[in-house]
């Protein structure tokens, strides 16, 4: 049973935690600290993938959409002087991009998968073309000091003092899970997703929901972006996304489409990184760093061909959806 | 479609792809007037550097080369209903095989060395393409993340070893010995000998897809796996194997790359080839003689960008924006509808499930 791996796995992390902590407190959680920012674009960038195929459209162009959004983002952030409306920018900037999905996924009827690599090519090129070098944007987000639970110990260190977009996104990801399953539009979402025609038949609208999710999730894929942009390193550069759209779809994959799921498979892979970053920062064993920086690539590779087949994904997905005419 | 059509030619295949390369240069045309440059001027040294001279026209083909391997290694995968994104990955397996083989083995005859390094290069390609191709056919595990991945994968991979055990001994730089003069491909009548190369594997790539069971297998399991699969036609095989033939042709891309041009391998020499080969693979319909013309299209352009940006003061990523964008207006279906009530648009990959 799945239930009982995951038990091993979280005794396992338990054991291990407990170990490393006694041998080095401050250490252990910093680790635990850097595995959420690890792991929370990859997260987010899951969610696009979650509220996309949960409705039946396939979305590659999760790393283009992330990359083009932390571009614009950082630009108007360094531009206007100011970080939180360069935020807002990618925000927008990543629904204009669901939007453009959308247009021809569901208008266009286009192959999904051929749409998804334009969004990534083009937001390649874009990004390319208009790099400016000498921009820098006044401060990154803010980290918060959370009042109680920063005062807690050992969880204190953890969970306090992230940024703004790193609580948003854990709340979102917890109200995606709960709109998902427990309100008529996520019981609509999930239709679309499954068996469009029945949902069609009960007056659902297939197309109109269609553009609506890929959008909003084009939204959060620009959240994404702006988190790498102006939250977790406060830079720019080009093709900076490095892969992390194409893990968020593992990571999806491996939480089986639930957004729960998806965060605790993020969690994972910010802990494998976080962790092989500590052992080469202490020099325990000598890796040379590019074998470091392929780790999350052969992870995620490793990921899905454990978890191919023994999930399934949305039914209708990646289908245009044509309206039987009577 | 054929039909409808009755006996009237079919102009569709050749003008999409020529309105959507001038639709997309007039968008592009619009980002430099609002840079301050005057498009036109800056079009016309694009395009006369590329193929305004002899000298210019070779250089062309030179660029082009890669590409209509690439381009190959993406197209036939395509027919099979696979899509190949990592054709660059493959492309630096193989440029970095060859390069070994091309400075370690000494002593050989030009004859002997030259195609043993491409066999390097091919089949360095197709052992990354294997990797993937295992994982979709016998697991279902979808082929653009495996194949991006393994491009990542591979780049990290061939910085390790230029950086240690291939290493120029000596040398600050990372990079690998030069390659044996008996390895060098030579010119033939002024222009690249692998250009040749390039367009004999294009057309037996084609008279492949047209007259051979290989062909039909691939092609049938590209529109409808289940067909294939009622017909007898193993869909695992089909998938191993043009996955292998994409990694191989990609490979020998690279090799070509490091035996005519480069002369070594250089980690970033190598940057974009394999990406380009899909705007290529689309713009010349997943074709394998339509890839030539749009090989030497986007060879004379990323051949003469440099240039572009020293007489007119373009950024050379102007070209990447222009291919992103002449990919966007030949696969949307937008410019098709203005030609032909064309109602169905072929889904050439397919999603997760399959």
């Amino acid at each position: 049973m799945k239930l009982r791996t995951s038990h091993y796995l979280i005794i396992s992390f338990l054991a291990a935690f407990t170990y490393f902590y006694s041998k080095d407190g401050l250490v252990a959680t910093s680790v635990l600290y850097t595995a959420i920012q690890f792991a929370l674009p990859l997260a987010l960038a899951a969610m696009v993938g979650v509220m996309c195929e949960r409705t039946g459209v396939v979305n590659i162009g999760i790393e283009g959409t992330m990359l083009i959004s932390a571009f614009t983002a950082f630009f108007a952030g360094a531009i206007l002087k100011n970080t939180v409306q360069g935020m807002l920018v990618g925000v927008f900037t990543g629904a204009m991009m669901g939007l453009l999905l959308a247009l021809m996924a569901v208008n266009w009827k286009m192959d999904q998968i051929i749409a998804g690599v334009i969004i990534n090519i083009l937001a390649a090129g874009i990004t390319s073309f208009y790099y400016r070098q000498n921009y820098s944007i006044p401060s990154t987000l803010d980290p918060i000091d959370l009042p109680v639970i920063g005062a807690w110990p050992i969880l204190g260190p953890v969970l306090s003092f992230h940024g703004p977009i790193t609580y948003f996104g854990i709340f979102f990801i917890l109200g995606l899970w709960f709109a998902l399953y427990k309100t008529s539009w996520g019981l609509r979402s999930r239709a679309v997703g499954e068996h469009p025609s029945s949902a069609d038949t009960a007056g659902v609208s297939v197309s109109r929901l269609r553009y609506l999710n890929v959008t909003a999730a084009g939204a959060v894929g620009g959240l994404a972006g702006s988190y790498l942009a102006l939250e977790a390193v406060g830079i720019f550069e080009r093709g900076f996304t490095a892969g992390k759209g194409f893990t968020a779809l593992a990571i999806m994959i491996f939480g089986r489409w639930n957004p729960l799921g998806a965060l605790a498979a993020a969690l994972f892979f910010g802990l494998t990184q976080a962790v092989t970053n500590q052992l080469m920062i202490d020099e325990v064993v000598e890796i040379p760093p590019q074998f470091i920086n392929m780790l999350p690539y052969i992870l995620t590779i490793v990921v899905l061909a454990i978890s191919a087949g023994k999930v399934r994904p949305p039914a209708a997905e990646g289908i245009p959806y044509e309206k039987e005419k009577s | 479609m054929d039909a409808k059509q009755g006996k009237k030619l079919d102009f569709s295949p050749i003008l999409v792809p020529l309105l959507s390369i001038l639709v997309a240069l007039s968008f592009g045309g619009i980002l430099i007037f609002i840079q301050g440059i005057n498009p036109l001027s800056a079009y016309r040294v694009l395009f006369t550097t590329a193929f305004g001279s002899f000298d210019g026209i070779a250089i062309t083909l030179a660029k082009a080369t890669p590409l209509i391997l690439s381009g190959l290694a993406v197209a036939i995968c395509l027919r099979a209903g696979l899509f190949n994104i990592g054709a660059q990955g493959q492309l630096i397996s193989g440029a970095l095989a060859s390069a070994w083989a091309g400075y370690t083995f000494v002593g050989l005859p030009a004859l002997v060395h030259i195609p043993l390094a491409l066999i390097f290069g091919a089949f360095f390609g197709a052992l990354v393409a294997l990797v993937a191709a295992v994982l979709k056919a016998y697991r279902g595990v979808h082929e653009v993340i495996t194949t991006i991945m393994l491009n990542s994968i591979v780049i990290a991979l061939s910085d390790y070893l230029t950086s240690n055990p291939f290493k120029e001994p000596d040398q600050p730089l990372t990079r690998t010995p030069k390659i044996q003069e008996s390895a060098r491909m030579p010119d033939l009548l002024g222009l690249p000998l692998g250009f040749f190369l390039a367009i004999g594997i294009s057309i037996t790539l084609w008279w492949i897809m047209r007259n051979t069971t290989t062909g039909f297998s691939i092609e049938t399991i590209g529109r409808n796996k289940n067909a294939g699969w009622y017909a007898g036609i193993s869909v695992k095989k089909t998938i191993m194997l043009s996955m292998l033939i994409g990694g191989a042709v990609a490979g020998v891309a690279g090799a070509v790359e490091t035996l005519s041009i480069i002369g070594r391998f250089e980690p970033a020499f190598n940057a974009g080839l394999g990406f380009d080969g899909i705007t290529v693979a689309l713009l010349g319909r997943a074709n394998p003689l339509g890839v030539i013309p749009a090989a030497i299209l986007i060879g004379g352009m990323r051949a003469s960008g440099s240039t572009m940006q020293f007489e007119v003061g373009v950024a050379p990523e102007l070209v990447d924006l222009l291919l992103a964008l002449i990919l966007f207006f030949v696969t949307a279906p937008l410019l098709a509808k203005f030609f032909k009530n064309r109602k169905e648009n072929v889904a050439m990959t397919s999603g997760w499930s399959n």
